[in-house]
């Protein structure tokens, strides 16, 4: 087999991000949709990181950007955690087609 | 076959088959355990490129912050063992077509581009470099994304906090709230 290189890199971040799509389109409950999102966040990451090695190794750009990236997922994980357990309350349910009305 | 090369074929089988079987598996809490093997594969990965800062902040963030407050939510809102509803065989055959095409799109033009690297210098990712270029104010600096990141954190904190409290009037269940609480207040600090 060859030695690794950027392109199988980019096999798997983009394997990684499609497989993050088909678990947001498939999934009922708010939490696994909440867990596809964090595996196409990280696919993204893995790309950053790949190509500051492999393209741009001249500067640390990419991995900076992979630094605001996991944090901003941290704070976005967070606060959708709390939405969601603010939906459990009022419906007793965490399945996206139970929450389906709108106030007025 | 170096050891490098079989290395990294395990990492890029144990991320995949792992992230597979997290979007697929119809127990919620199998799905938790799933992602964070996906996870951990990823920060193999990130160790096998030799980024070995970026490795260490994706285990102690998101292995040990974000899938252990996943863990955290299913605890309290939900049957943690029981299985969820079958999914529309309709749904899963158009998902998986659509994300297929998808795929192979994204890759037939990807692995025709020759991505050629750029003549430089190579600066090693070391810890010193990344934090002389975190908090550096001349050119190539990020200080000011790094405090906009603090105010946003500081931001999502009140933001958790202000949505999932509890009204005073309603009965009380506070002991797993406030647990749920300082859990994303660990996470966030």
């Amino acid at each position: 087999m060859l030695q690794p290189g950027l392109n199988h890199i980019l096999f798997i971040s983009t394997a990684l991000f499609f497989i993050g799509v088909y678990g947001f389109f498939t999934r009922r409950n708010l939490v696994t949709i909440l867990m596809s999102v964090e595996l196409v966040l990280n696919s993204v990451n893995l790309n950053f990181i790949a190509f500051n090695k492999y393209v741009w190794a001249g500067k640390l750009d990419g991995l900076f950007f992979t630094i605001f990236v996991i944090a901003i997922a941290a704070a976005e994980a967070a606060v959708a955690i709390a939405i969601i357990i603010n939906l459990y309350r009022s419906h007793h349910s965490i399945d996206v087609n139970k929450a389906e009305e709108m106030k007025f | 076959m170096e050891g490098s090369t079989i290395i990294f074929y395990l990492l890029a089988a144990l991320t995949l088959i792992s992230a597979i079987l997290a979007v697929s598996t119809r127990q919620i809490f199998r799905a938790a355990i799933f992602l964070l093997f996906s996870l951990i594969g990823i920060a193999g990965l990130y160790f096998w490129m030799q980024y070995q800062f970026i490795a260490a902040v994706q285990i102690v963030v998101y292995v040990g912050g974000i899938t252990v407050l996943i863990i955290f939510s299913i605890f309290l809102t939900q049957q943690a063992g029981e299985k969820m509803p079958k999914q529309k065989i309709g749904r899963q055959i158009f998902s998986v077509l659509a994300v297929f095409c998808g795929f192979a799109l994204v890759m037939l033009q990807v692995s025709q581009y020759n991505f050629s690297s750029i003549a430089a210098i190579p600066v090693a990712p070391s810890v010193e470099n990344i934090g002389s270029g975190m908090v550096g104010i001349n050119e190539g600096g990020f200080a000011l994304p790094f405090e906009v990141v603090s105010m946003l954190l500081l931001a999502a904190l009140i933001g958790c906090i202000v949505i999932a409290m509890r009204s005073p009037e309603e009965p009380v269940n506070k002991q797993k709230e406030e647990i749920l609480i300082e859990a994303e207040i660990d996470v966030i600090v």
